[in-house]
């Protein structure tokens, strides 16, 4: 396994269900200045909305909000614990690796931390999309703000 | 009786012994589509290899073998359905079908202020023609209320039909919950009030007996490809009257009988009318054999079997104490559940693992939120070929349902 810390299957699914069953984020936010981005899939249940609080090059929140199932639930709120308080460069880095780890290529573990559980998505062919719809749509966030 | 592993000799995706995650393929998302038996596949195939031709289109041997061949495939639906030959539209499927009433009948008869009646458990392609056709005419789309298990009366047609309604479309067995709607009463119900009713059979004409003069309904639309037939090849059934006034939807090649550069055409009259271009000359041929084959196993014993099976799974299914079902009363053979605490798609996920095909989502999500009071369901849909094995299989998994991770770790 490509992780620096020793981590196994039982701590994996153990971290998914946690997130999944007691998501940090969850929830619209109250403050102003978020931008925000609607996530859905035409081929699962997914349908949540993605929001970020930035400024001055850094990312000061993240929350999301919505219908999901596990896969998709936790991934994105372990997105939103990775990546609070990291510069654009450093979140676009992440999520990077992330998407080469879902798709099964070469990938940086060292920066992913939990979202490492999610390795083996490829199993399940049709929740590759669940794994990534997060992600996604906090990438195309960043990059608006980056102009 | 049905032999269901007699019936599995007959299809190449039993004997070829599919798997899927390497397990063998249980295979109970039927509503969704169907497998085909080997007399399908061999007349498609031979249409390629032997019949090839285009029909209406020469005075030669092989077309008019075509054109025969046509035209006994409309007789064939007409003994399946019991309605005359000239009566049988070719579509491609359910939704053109559905599509070709609402615009071709719909959007030219139809007024403002008219009123067009759904009901809630109704399929997006019974729904959203219909919101099309009432934005072109400015006629009111209602629904019709369910009963508090989902099902559809002839009390609450009764309750909400007016002299201003001019449609009732409803399906005849609901994609959801599987509920049987009492055809035969509702249509006398619309006609009473000039209503027409349009009936919806995607998830009907392949599992129970369908005698649309007994129903009395005015249009009735399905596909083959839910009846062991070949995909992109459907039929729209109409009263010959009413076919006669509809307008088609799709002008072109074969459907005129004449025109000229002063903008004269005359049409020919149903079916050729709605049948513009050339058709899906194998998909029609498919669908003769598909319906021979289904009805020589015979529509009540379909029925009958299919009934079983559904007393079986959600007998069993409670059993685990793991499982809610949504529709444990309704007669076809669709059982729609949960494995508790478990999110619908992640549970079709566990599924997947272990080999078994079910549809997991909203399906329909405006009677999901009012009447199962949740966001989404799994669906497992049975068929000839379903084995009491398979819904074992499922039943088992819905058991071990709380290590629905294993998906992804084992």
């Amino acid at each position: 396994m490509p992780t620096s810390i020793e981590i196994t299957p039982q701590m994996m699914r153990a971290i998914i269900m946690d997130h999944y069953q007691n998501p940090r984020h969850k929830s619209k936010p109250e403050g102003d200045g978020y931008v925000s981005l609607h996530a859905s899939s035409s081929n699962c249940i997914d349908d949540f909305e993605l929001y970020l609080l930035a400024k001055d090059g850094k990312v000061l929140d993240a929350r999301w909000d919505g219908v999901a199932c596990t896969i998709s639930s936790a991934s994105t709120d372990i997105l939103c614990d990775r990546v609070i308080g990291m510069t654009y460069q450093e979140a676009e880095y992440v999520i990077k690796q992330y998407l080469a780890m879902i798709e099964e290529k070469e990938f940086d573990a060292s920066v992913l931390d939990e979202a490492i559980v999610f390795l083996h998505t490829g199993k399940q062919a049709a929740r590759i999309h669940c794994a990534t719809m997060g992600w996604t749509a906090l990438k195309e966030l960043l990059e608006k703000e980056e102009k | 009786m049905i032999d269901p592993y007699k019936i599995r000799n007959d299809f190449p995706m039993y004997r070829n012994r599919i798997k899927m995650q390497g397990k063998p393929l249980v295979w109970l998302d039927n509503a969704s589509t169907t497998f085909k038996p080997d007399c399908v596949l061999d007349a498609v195939k031979a249409y390629y290899e032997s019949e090839t031709s285009n029909s209406h289109r020469g005075d030669y041997d092989l077309c008019f073998n075509i054109d025969q061949k046509i035209l006994e495939t409309r007789q064939t639906v007409g003994r399946f359905i019991n309605c005359r030959p000239e009566e049988v539209v070719f579509s491609s499927g359910t939704t053109a079908s559905i599509n070709l009433v609402a615009f071709g009948w719909g959007a030219k008869y139809l007024k403002k202020g008219d009123e067009i009646l759904l009901t809630q458990a109704e399929h997006a392609s019974n729904v959203l023609p219909w919101y099309k056709v009432s934005e072109m005419t400015g006629a009111v789309i209602k629904f019709i209320p369910l009963d508090e298990e989902g099902r559809l009366t002839p009390e609450n047609l009764s309750a909400v039909i007016t002299e201003r309604t001019k449609i009732v479309a409803i399906a005849h067995v609901t994609n959801v919950l599987g509920y049987i709607a009492p055809v035969k009463e509702l249509s006398k119900i619309a006609h009473e009030h000039g209503a027409i009713l349009v009936l919806d059979g995607a998830q009907s004409v392949p599992h129970v007996p369908t005698d649309v003069q007994d129903l009395d309904c005015d249009f009735l639309s399905f596909s083959g490809h839910k009846i062991c037939g070949p995909t992109g090849i459907g039929v729209l059934y109409g009263k010959f009257d009413l076919l006669s006034k509809t307008d088609p939807f799709m002008t072109g090649g074969g459907m005129n009988a004449k025109f000229d550069m002063c903008g004269d055409v005359a049409y020919l009259e149903p079916p050729l009318r709605f049948e513009a271009g050339t058709q899906n000359i194998e998909g029609i041929l498919g669908l003769k054999a598909a319906i021979e084959y289904v009805m020589n196993i015979g529509m009540d014993n379909i029925n009958a079997y299919e009934e079983a099976l559904k007393r079986y799974a959600v007998s069993e299914l409670e059993k685990t104490g793991n499982a809610i079902v949504y529709n444990p009363k309704s007669e076809a053979g669709i059982v729609t559940f949960n494995i508790k605490d478990v999110f619908a798609q992640d549970a079709a996920s566990f599924l997947n693992s272990r080999g078994i095909a079910c549809r997991s989502g909203q399906h329909c999500a405006k009677i999901l939120i009012d009447y199962l009071k949740v966001v989404a369901t799994v669906r497992a849909s049975f068929y000839i070929y379903t084995t009491k094995e398979d819904i074992d299989a499922l039943v088992d998994a819905v058991r071990h349902g709380k290590e629905f991770l294993d998906a992804y770790f084992n």
